[in-house]
């Protein structure tokens, strides 16, 4: 569902590649991207400078930071090569996994460098070895640390990016029989067509607008009543609704399309394939803080709306999520011959 | 064309109807019809269909009871079958429609132009082979359709207890009736594998429908399994005892 995904088999592509460099389920950077490595040999290098600084007695601080680049230069670039090659290991690993392989393999390459340093100079070490060791923790430690608020600091942009992918989709099986519905009623009776031009104008433009912020859960029902109001048309007598929503909060704001997309499902897996009547209930009580909207349609074995809603109910919880984190919930249940969808979501003021 | 086409329109909508009554009313000028009934759906389509008197039908493809495709292949066992051309708003179907050997296939809303083209095609295409039609649905029928004196019975395949290979045809019991089938028991075995066990060479049992087996001893003339005796099924809601044969023996063990 969402239109950003990372890619772990993408070669590096430079950096045109940034949203994937930094895809939100990625923590861990790209190692192997072009900007990354400016980025890292940056930060390592301003750590040098820092450590020359502090070391420095005042007189020597240029011969102080090339000694502390002559040691710090060759792991970092020696670290760079592995990460970039370990990154399909790093991709299929968690957050916390790839952060461990990295501290290994920058201890393992530090330890490798410092025993090569011992070989071939003796006498010219420039740091002693706790020193030595606790600088490339240091400096291991806070390249990741950068990233990570990097990537959190860039998420918002993902997030309403993932939130205009999560947009509902209009069903073309509905569009089309509602287009062949108004045709129908055209000549016999135009008014009637009118009145459903109108309801499908409504419907249209909230499916089309820009739908990131909340609206009033009133302005989402009289939605959801249009779109039934056209079903109707087309079904007749075989849609039957049941509206119990006297307990409903009058002020709660909720994510657009909360509803709509569910009832529409309702009518395509819960009436269409039914022979005769079904009836929809469509229930809204006010709990405390929070409200309950549940709604139930009939439901026959062998149908396809479990696996059919299957998407509706992913995006509708990622949503959910997007806007209320943990404080919403939502969950299917097939009982006996009614399948039910129960949202829970917090009563949400409008903003003044 | 003498005679006007006689046309049934087969929809669960009822706007969806009246549209294509409205342009097969527009279409009369250029193309002799009348309209001789509508359906709701496959299952009054196909009794419809059966009272003869229908040269043409026009049909939906998603529908309760029974959809357009299979009512594409109870149309293709009929010994006079009408032209079927599929009405659907959209094109998920197309090619398994085609495969089903419509005339045509139309997407709503329909253009008039474009009815009066599959109408006028309806006169020139040849009725498919009934088997071929039923390989390219894919998809299991949920009725067996029975010729009975000219009649056409729709038996829900849910209800089938047992099918027997007889002769040229194949016994369908149901708990009530017995009916003769003129399918191959191979072919019905291929298309309802799922629901039925294969116990004998002639013999295929709704596996619901197993209450159990019991062991009895060899009448000796009717079933050559040799001497000793051998299990027989135990069918619910009806008296008669099926053999199981020698070969299809690891079937009581597995059940």
């Amino acid at each position: 569902m969402t239109s950003i995904k990372h890619h772990p088999a993408a070669p590096p592509t430079g950096f045109a590649d940034a949203p994937a460099v930094l895809a939100p389920t990625a923590r861990l950077p790209n190692f192997c991207n072009l900007g990354i490595m400016l980025r890292l040999l940056l930060v390592v290098n301003l750590l040098c400078v820092a450590a020359a600084v502090v070391r420095s007695d005042g007189h020597d601080l240029w011969q102080q930071f090339l000694l502390i680049s002559v040691v710090a230069q060759p792991v970092v670039i020696l670290s760079l090569v592995a990460t970039c090659a370990l990154r399909p290991l790093l991709t299929r690993l968690g957050y916390w996994q790839g952060v461990a392989v990295i501290f290994a393999l920058e201890a393992a390459i530090a330890a490798l460098f410092w025993a090569l340093i011992e070989l071939l100079l003796p006498f010219s070490q420039p740091l002693v070895l706790w020193q030595y060791a606790f600088f490339f923790f240091f400096a291991t430690s806070v390249v990741l640390l950068y990233f990570d608020l990097r990537a959190r600091s860039l998420s918002p942009a993902l997030t309403e990016a993932r939130l205009q992918a999560l947009q509902a989709r209009i069903r073309p099986h509905f569009l089309f029989n509602s287009i062949n519905a108004v045709l129908s009623l055209i000549r016999a009776e135009p008014r009637r067509a009118e009145r459903m031009l109108e309801d499908m104008s409504d419907l249209f433009r909230v499916l089309m607008a820009d739908n990131r912020k909340l609206v009033p859960l009133a302005d989402e029902l009289e939605l959801c009543r249009k779109y039934l109001d056209i079903e109707h048309i087309r079904l007749g007598e075989r849609l039957q609704v049941k509206w119990n929503v006297s307990t409903m909060p009058q002020v709660a704001m909720v994510p657009p399309l909360i509803l709509q997309p569910l009832v529409e499902n309702a009518v395509y897996h819960g009436i269409e394939p039914r022979d005769g009547a079904g009836e929809l209930c469509i229930d809204i009580e006010t709990r405390g803080k929070q409200f309950v909207i549940r709604l139930t349609n009939p439901y026959q074995s062998g149908s396809t709306h479990v696996s059919g809603n299957r998407m509706a109910i992913a995006n509708i919880r990622e949503r959910l999520q997007l806007h209320f984190d943990a404080e919403a919930s939502l969950k299917a249940d097939v009982s006996a011959d009614r399948y039910i969808v129960t949202i829970t979501m917090p009563v949400e003021q409008q903003d003044v | 064309m003498t005679q006007p086409a006689r046309i049934l329109i087969v929809d669960d909508e009822p706007p969806a109807r009246a549209r294509l009554r409205d342009l097969l009313d527009d279409c009369r000028e250029q193309f002799p019809l009348q309209i001789a009934d509508e359906a709701a759906n496959g299952i009054e389509a196909v009794e419809r269909i059966s009272q003869g008197g229908i040269d043409i039908v026009l049909t939906d493809i998603r529908m309760p009871g029974m959809d357009g495709l299979e009512l594409a292949q109870h149309v293709a066992r009929m010994e006079l079958p009408p032209k079927l051309i599929f009405t659907t708003a959209y094109d998920q179907y197309a090619v398994k429609a085609f495969e089903l050997n419509a005339v045509d296939y139309l997407l709503k809303p329909i253009r008039q132009e474009r009815l009066l083209l599959a109408l006028g095609k309806a006169n020139t295409v040849k009725p498919a082979d009934a088997d071929a039609i039923a390989g390219a649905a894919q998809s299991r029928r949920r009725h067996l359709s029975i010729h009975e004196r000219g009649k056409i019975v729709l038996v829900p395949v849910d209800d089938v207890l047992y099918l027997r290979a007889e002769l040229k045809y194949v016994t369908v019991r149901t708990i009530q009736k017995e009916f003769l089938l003129e399918e191959s028991l191979t072919r019905l075995e291929e298309e309802f594998g799922n629901l039925f066990t294969r116990i004998h060479r002639n013999t295929l049992v709704a596996t619901k429908a197993v209450s159990g087996f019991e062991k009895v001893a060899d009448s000796g003339s009717e079933d050559n399994d040799g001497g000793g005796n051998h299990w027989v099924v135990v069918i619910r809601g009806v008296p008669e005892r099926l053999p199981v044969s020698r070969r299809q023996q690891h079937v009581v063990k597995e059940f």
